[in-house]
């Protein structure tokens, strides 16, 4: 079932085969739909083997960067003597991404059984679903589903009846983008202001309150219960291309297209198809330009770029981009792509914790130069002087964030040079009327 | 120490041996390489997060922060690197775009951090369009901290201080991006009794001190190393001068005493020894009034007043362990008795360094007076009878009643200044204060610590341990010095504490006389 859409016929609804169904919500309809009989299984079963079957199944994290689940899983060592901790990455702010929050609307108990069996499996008795603050609905429906499955004795000192303890707790953000970086995340979830933290140690040496930790974004999470009820080999099998990118994906795509939404498709999905069949193509009238395919941090396709990729992990670098978290953002030939950057920019700016010099002075920088270009202000080496700072933006700090907001740029300016160009050139933004003007706050 | 594992690696071509952990910085350190930071300091947890010392790593894929980076076997850093450079030079770049670049104007200008990193790897040209730099208005941090906004570059020193050292957590980083600033928790101010050494730490002149404020330049002070004379701590000082006049106390590090911190009282209580009211001739009494004389005849005037009477010394705890000693052989010398006075206050100790505090009892040189069997008094003048000299010793008498004191008959002043209420003293010999003078102090916790001379002395005014030793060889003890090392020498042969010291041997980190029971300061 698809939402808010039907189903496309070629999409393959795993995650999302509940969407839009309001009894998927409850406890019961959970139940009768096969739900916490993975959780069961698991419970019962060693640790190791969970993590093997997931390693088996090639689940990669669905929050951006891949890394496959079982091995990150493997690097926490149950029984150690220290208390370990499960997180679950729920503050979907990447912009252009909505698919972890139809997850959390409609398939509560999804996640909420992902996060005991992943809890169980790295030796950890609490679990921290970590919750964008502004997913209002989505944080009333985790808690009421929480609530219901403390009540049905799933969760608690006693899960499931088998006496072992499976503790999950909801924190809700507060309006950070960066709490979700997994240590800035920590850090917001231990009270602290939301920074990164550098890296060693790693999360799963010293984490959250300094004890190993396993950081899994929600839609990972998610597809463990199906996983562990189904087997790895039937998971294994959704493989369409690679075979280091296995399994179904949620894409939520927004902008210019005739039918935004989410889409399940299985890794490997050509992404042509996926813009002119699934979404219905451009709008009517027009033409695409441009693609973000991974949420707003990676680097900008061309169409050319997008129309040969192959939707996986290793199609999207393939063609000059990332997978990143799935969140497609699509331009057609009305819009301005330096009126684009300039917001994604201004976005970054804002959104920068402070913390190294790079980041805090650059982000604002170079969105202030980007803005003057689209105001028609700009010269022909502001386009240099972006692409220096943009070198040492990228690489140098604690965490990507100041890498993400150079990727636009470099990318931008490297596929749509002469936009850029025209701006400079005619002093004013030539898609637009009038005299020039500057990007809306 | 035998068991910590070594590592060894190439810095800039060179050999180093570290202990396993340290920091590729530190390590570069020992190499003689000062790795451009400014987030970095070490007596503070790390951040890295001004990205300022990024060093090139052979075969690590991106440049490494060399504050947080640990060493490595065989690991070849090149601090000079192209790549190194670039991206200092980088980091340079975006912390100047909104910097005000207002150095003629700034208190920090000659010692600031951000003006010697730009002079040696900056950019020699601005890059900046014509978008206006950020403006945030100066705010009052309350104690002696000015915060100036706009020349603020988040280092976060300060903040960590507070939170880290002084376990006050008073000061935060605000806002995000590049609105942050550095907050202060509403309702609080930077009053801690330690919280001065954020003005240090702050690497630019984002934090300033209101005392020293618009007063100098940095580069027209001479600086001395010395020892902060306002406690029993010893925190290791730099004394500060211009044109002889003591304007600025800062700490000086010494990990065994004060780390690299000074409390706000130390450090500001200064004043005193610039005082202008300063005894500056020898005077020698002629009927009711002061003659000036020279040194010869004030000490044949204080020899013969003291001769055949016994010696009672109220001396002040400010006094050196020279001082302290002649006039401990001038009490014994006579079968006399000293005494002294010590000004008290609350204790303030700095919770994130053991042992180190602002110490109730606010004068250097207690722990040698004890030692060399001064009684710690409050009234100094009880039990004086006939057949006694007072000599009082640069105590300033505040507090002590005139008529009791009038009542003695004989008096000799050796000080630095004349209080009012001695002036029936029949000698007035007048001396250097610490600051204008070499010595040791023995702190609280028994390290005998070295300070040098950063002004001159007034007119005529001498070293305390000269005036007292030509009196002492004036009465028949004979007691030719002419350096004060040379009366350490000779007090280090006769007190078995000082055993073994020397001027050299002590260097200017202190050692610890023998049997000190207290925990001689901060473990290495």
């Amino acid at each position: 079932m698809g939402f808010p859409h039907k189903s496309h016929p070629r999409e393959t609804p795993v995650l999302s085969e509940h969407f839009g169904n309001a009894e998927a919500l409850t406890l019961d309809g959970w139940k009768k739909r096969g739900g916490y009989v993975a959780l069961e299984k698991a419970l019962g079963m060693p640790e190791v083997d969970i993590v093997n079957v997931i390693k088996e199944s090639g689940l990669r994290g669905r929050g951006g960067a891949g890394f496959p689940t079982g091995m990150k899983w493997s690097f926490m060592k149950p029984g150690d003597g220290k208390p370990h901790y499960l997180c679950c990455n729920a503050d979907e702010s990447e912009p252009g991404t909505f698919k972890d929050r139809e997850i959390m609307r409609w398939t509560p108990h999804a996640l909420i059984e992902g996060c005991a069996i992943g809890a169980y499996a790295i030796g950890a008795e609490t679990a921290y679903i970590y919750i964008r603050g502004e997913f209002t609905e989505p944080l009333r429906v985790m808690d009421a589903a929480v609530r219901e499955a403390y009540k049905a004795g799933i969760l608690g000192a006693n899960a499931m009846g088998t006496g072992k303890r499976v503790d999950v707790h909801i924190h809700k953000g507060a309006g950070a983008y960066i709490c979700g970086e997994e240590t800035a995340m920590m850090n917001s979830l231990e009270g602290r202001r939301g920074n990164p933290r550098i890296k060693p140690p790693f999360p799963a040496v010293a984490g959250l309150f300094g004890k190993p930790t396993t950081i899994n974004n929600v839609e990972t999470l998610a597809a463990v219960p199906h996983i562990l009820t189904r087997g790895a080999a039937w998971y294994k099998a959704f493989c369409l291309s690679n075979p280091k990118s296995t399994g179904t994906k949620l894409f939520s795509v927004c902008g210019n297209v005739a039918k935004p939404g989410n889409y399940e498709v299985v890794l490997g999905f050509p992404f042509k198809d996926f813009l002119y069949d699934l979404c219905g193509g451009p709008p009517r009238g027009r033409t695409f330009k441009a693609v973000i395919p991974g949420g707003s941090s990676v680097p900008i396709q061309t169409m050319e770029e997008a129309e040969a990729t192959l939707m996986d992990y290793e199609g999207f670098v393939a063609q000059g981009s990332m997978l990143g978290s799935g969140g497609v953002i699509v331009y057609d030939d009305s819009q301005c792509m330096v009126r684009h950057i300039a917001r994604l920019c201004r976005f970054y700016a804002h959104e920068s914790c402070a913390q190294c010099t790079q980041c805090r002075e650059g982000t604002a920088w170079v969105t202030r130069i980007v803005e003057r270009i689209e105001a028609g202000g700009g010269a022909m080496k502001d386009l240099d002087l972006l692409l220096e700072l943009s070198e040492q933006m990228t690489g140098k700090t604690i965490c990507v964030l100041s890498d993400s907001c150079a990727a636009p740029i470099v990318s931008g300016i490297a596929k749509f040079r002469a936009e850029f160009e025209a701006h400079i050139t005619g002093k004013r933004c030539p898609l637009r009327s009038g005299s020039s003007s500057t990007v809306a706050a | 120490m035998a068991d910590v594992k070594t590592v060894q690696l190439t810095i800039e071509g060179r050999q180093v041996t570290v202990a396993e952990g340290t920091s590729i910085l530190e390590a570069a350190k020992t190499a003689g390489i000062l790795i451009p930071h400014y987030c970095y300091h070490p007596g503070l947890p790390v951040a890295g997060v001004c990205r300022m010392c990024l060093v090139e790593v052979e075969k690590a894929p991106k440049l490494a922060p060399a504050c947080v980076t640990s060493v490595a076997p065989g690991q070849i850093v090149h601090v000079y690197s192209e790549k190194a450079l670039e991206a200092r030079k980088s980091v340079l770049e975006f912390l100047l775009i909104n910097h005000p670049l207002d150095c003629p104007i700034c208190d920090q200008a000659g010692e600031c951090e951000l003006q010697d990193y730009t002079f040696v790897e900056g950019r020699a040209e601005g890059r900046l369009g014509p978008e206006p730099k950020r403006f945030n208005p100066v705010e009052d941090f309350g104690g002696d901290v000015l915060y100036v906004t706009n020349r603020c570059i988040l280092c976060t020193r300060c903040v960590r201080f507070m939170d880290d050292v002084a376990h006050d957590s008073v000061l935060n980083v605000s806002e995000r991006g590049d609105r942050a600033v550095i907050g202060k928790a509403a309702g609080h101010d930077l009053t801690h009794a330690w919280a001065g050494n954020v003005i240090d730490l702050c690497p630019v002149g984002a934090l300033l001190s209101k005392d020293n404020l618009n007063k100098v330049r940095a580069w027209e002070l001479d600086r001395t190393p010395t020892v902060c004379p306002n406690c029993t701590q010893g925190c290791n000082a730099i004394a500060e001068t211009r044109d002889n006049v003591l304007v600025r106390l800062r700490p000086r590090s010494n990990a065994d005493v004060n780390q690299f911190f000074m409390c706000d009282y130390g450090r500001l209580n200064y004043r005193w020894m610039n005082r202008q009211d300063r005894v500056e001739a020898p005077l020698v009494r002629q009927g009711d009034r002061f003659g000036a004389a020279d040194w010869d005849v004030a000490t044949a005037a204080a020899a013969a007043a003291i001769r055949g009477k016994k010696v009672v010394a109220l001396v002040s705890p400010n006094l050196s362990n020279e001082a302290m000693w002649m006039i401990a052989r001038l009490v014994e010398k006579t079968g006399g008795r000293g005494v002294f006075r010590v000004e008290t206050g609350p204790e303030a100790p700095l919770p994130g360094v053991p042992n180190l505090a602002l110490r109730a009892d606010r004068a250097a040189n207690v722990r040698a007076a004890e030692l060399f069997g001064f009684q710690r008094t409050d009234a100094p003048l009880a039990g004086l009878g006939g057949g006694e000299v007072l000599v009082i010793a640069d105590d300033d008498l505040e507090g002590i009643d005139p008529l009791a004191l009038a009542s003695v008959g004989a008096v000799v002043v050796v000080g630095t200044v004349l209080p009012a209420t001695a002036r029936q003293a029949m000698v007035v010999l007048p001396t250097a204060n610490m600051s204008e003078e070499e010595g040791t102090f023995t702190n609280v916790a028994g390290r005998v610590q070295r300070f040098l001379q950063a002004k001159q002395a007034p007119g005529m005014a001498r070293p305390t341990w000269w005036a007292l030793a030509d009196l002492l060889t004036a009465l028949g003890d004979p007691a030719n010095y002419f350096l004060a090392s040379e009366v350490f020498a000779a007090l280090a042969k006769a007190r078995p504490e000082f055993a073994g010291m020397t001027y050299d041997s002590l260097g200017m980190r202190g050692a610890v006389i023998a049997g000190a029971t207290q925990p001689a300061g901060v473990a290495k």
